[in-house]
């Protein structure tokens, strides 16, 4: 079992699609918010997402494919200036 | 003897012992280094800092790494001067540049670096690594060599040649990734994971990212033991604007400096501002970019440190703005021409967004403000090569040069190359 750490961010038009939801549903991954924060112009969410590892890849490959952003979960862009 | 502490999680306040680590395990927020600042003021005094070397290492007792394992090439306590023709051209009383181009390799990344290795070094690592659009990959380049370490470079393909060639000069490891901005990313990630490495801005990050408080440091020592009414900062990932006001207060905790009530302002460009359209917007929650900017340096599109940034910039007061392509080269050149200081791009963003924080009314006239130029211009002559004065050609003939200059002088502004 691998194990990975994300931040998915959400614009407005997605913000009520059960993504989430669909990430366990659809795949054989398990989902575990740690943080997260919503407002009008966007949502974020901080998740573990725990699986064998090619079932991960392929379900955030789909989480990409909702127009969803998925990037580590703390280092935001590693690379720098 | 040390100060640092523990790391700690800015979100939830759990500590950690002082690993290569870079997030809590609990709520996955980023872990930044805690220290004793007891101990701190009791080992320093304001004579103690001016007896020290001419470098940050004068702030030794407020870093967290050991200095017997420093790789000194002199980063650091960088002139702080004042500019008077630019505050009079931008509306100002009262204007400092804090002129960061004078590092070993020409940018403030040396700072973050310095740490970065020697930490790196403490914990045993015996390669150094980054991911970097320049200024990073030429620092950890050029002190890897210094240390005689092993080092990977990390870079897009479509790097300015000045760049590339201010890393591999020092004979790292240098890799060229295919690929858009994001798959750099994600490549980098993934090896950081994979390789015995210190990764400067990934497992050594909360170590590497402290290097920044110097800058505050020393501004606060260079203006008199005291911090600035307004600081403008470039912001990439937010940690250099966030690091400069936690040096000014770490300073006033250890009894350093007066309580600091510094208007925190930030800089980004058009083409890649999630923080400055974020607080545009009113909110904390910025929404990632895609970056697309003549200002490389400061292309972070999903910035670490973003939510920090906002919040300082609300409790200070403080304010963001962005800078066009085309404003960026302006400040270039407004720089150059006012006070003789040739700034890479990441300069441009940070003097045109001055310039518009003056003119909204946002920065008053009578605040007392510093500007931090934090790379040099040799580094992104593309940038500028097209907006720059056509050189005059004559024979050798002094007439001839005569004539030439007569022209020069009585043509109209923009008809001789430059803008």
């Amino acid at each position: 079992m691998a194990s990975k750490h994300v931040r998915l961010t959400f614009t407005p038009e997605l913000i009520q699609a059960p993504v989430i939801y669909q990430m366990g549903h659809e795949f054989q991954v398990v989902t575990n918010v740690r943080m997260a924060d919503v407002d009008q112009s966007v949502g974020w969410v901080v998740l573990e997402v725990t699986g064998e590892a090619d079932e991960i890849e392929r379900c955030l490959v789909w989480v990409r494919g909702q127009g969803v952003r998925v990037d580590d979960a703390t280092l935001g862009d590693v690379v720098e200036g | 003897m040390t100060f640092d502490r523990a790391l700690r999680c800015r979100e939830c306040g759990r500590e950690y012992p002082l690993d290569p680590i870079y997030s809590c395990e609990f709520c996955f927020g980023p872990l930044e280094v805690a220290y004793d600042y007891e101990g701190i003021r009791e080992a320093v005094t304001r004579d103690s800092l001016e007896r020290g070397p001419n470098t940050l290492w004068r702030y030794a007792d407020f870093l967290p790494c050991d200095p017997a394992y420093k790789v000194d090439i002199g980063t650091g306590y960088t002139p702080l001067i004042r500019a008077d023709r630019l505050a009079k051209a931008v509306g100002l009383d009262t204007l400092w540049l804090k002129n960061d181009t004078v590092n070993p390799s020409w940018s403030f990344k040396d700072r973050v670096v310095s740490v970065a290795i020697a930490r790196a070094r403490q914990f045993g690592f015996s390669a150094m690594a980054c991911a970097s659009t320049g200024n990073l990959a030429n620092s950890v380049a050029a002190h890897s060599a210094a240390a005689g370490m092993e080092c990977f470079v990390f870079i897009p393909n479509d790097l300015e040649q000045g760049k590339v060639v201010g890393s591999a000069i020092y004979r790292p490891t240098l890799v060229m990734v295919e690929g858009s901005y994001d798959d750099v990313n994600r490549l980098c990630s993934e090896l950081s994971t994979q390789y015995p490495w210190a990764f400067v801005n990934i497992n050594v990050r909360p170590y590497y990212a402290e290097g920044s408080r110097t800058l505050g440091f020393e501004v606060a020592e260079q203006l008199g033991w005291r911090a600035p009414d307004h600081v403008v900062a470039p912001m990439a990932s937010g940690s250099l604007y966030t690091k400069i006001w936690k040096g000014f207060q770490e300073f006033h905790k250890v009894g350093l400096i007066d309580e600091p009530h510094t208007r925190m302002s930030g800089a980004q460009a058009s083409g890649c501002s999630p923080i400055a359209t974020a607080f545009a917007g009113h909110t904390l929650n910025f929404i990632p970019q895609k970056p697309n900017t003549i200002a490389r340096s400061l292309a972070i599109g999903n910035p670490a440190d973003g939510y920090y940034a906002l919040k300082q910039m609300q409790e200070t007061n403080g304010g963001a703005a962005m800078a066009t392509d085309d404003e960026i080269v302006d400040g270039i050149k407004l720089l150059a021409e006012t006070e003789g200081i040739f700034a890479e791009t990441a300069g441009g963003v940070t003097v045109a967004c001055l310039k518009q924080l003056v003119a909204s009314g946002f920065i008053r006239r009578d605040e007392e403000t510093v500007v931090f130029i934090t790379g040099a211009g040799l580094k992104t002559l593309e940038a500028v090569v097209d907006a720059v004065d056509e050189p005059l050609r004559v024979p050798a003939r002094s007439e001839r040069f005569a004539e030439a200059l007569a022209a020069r002088r009585a043509a109209p502004v923009g008809a001789t190359g430059g803008r």
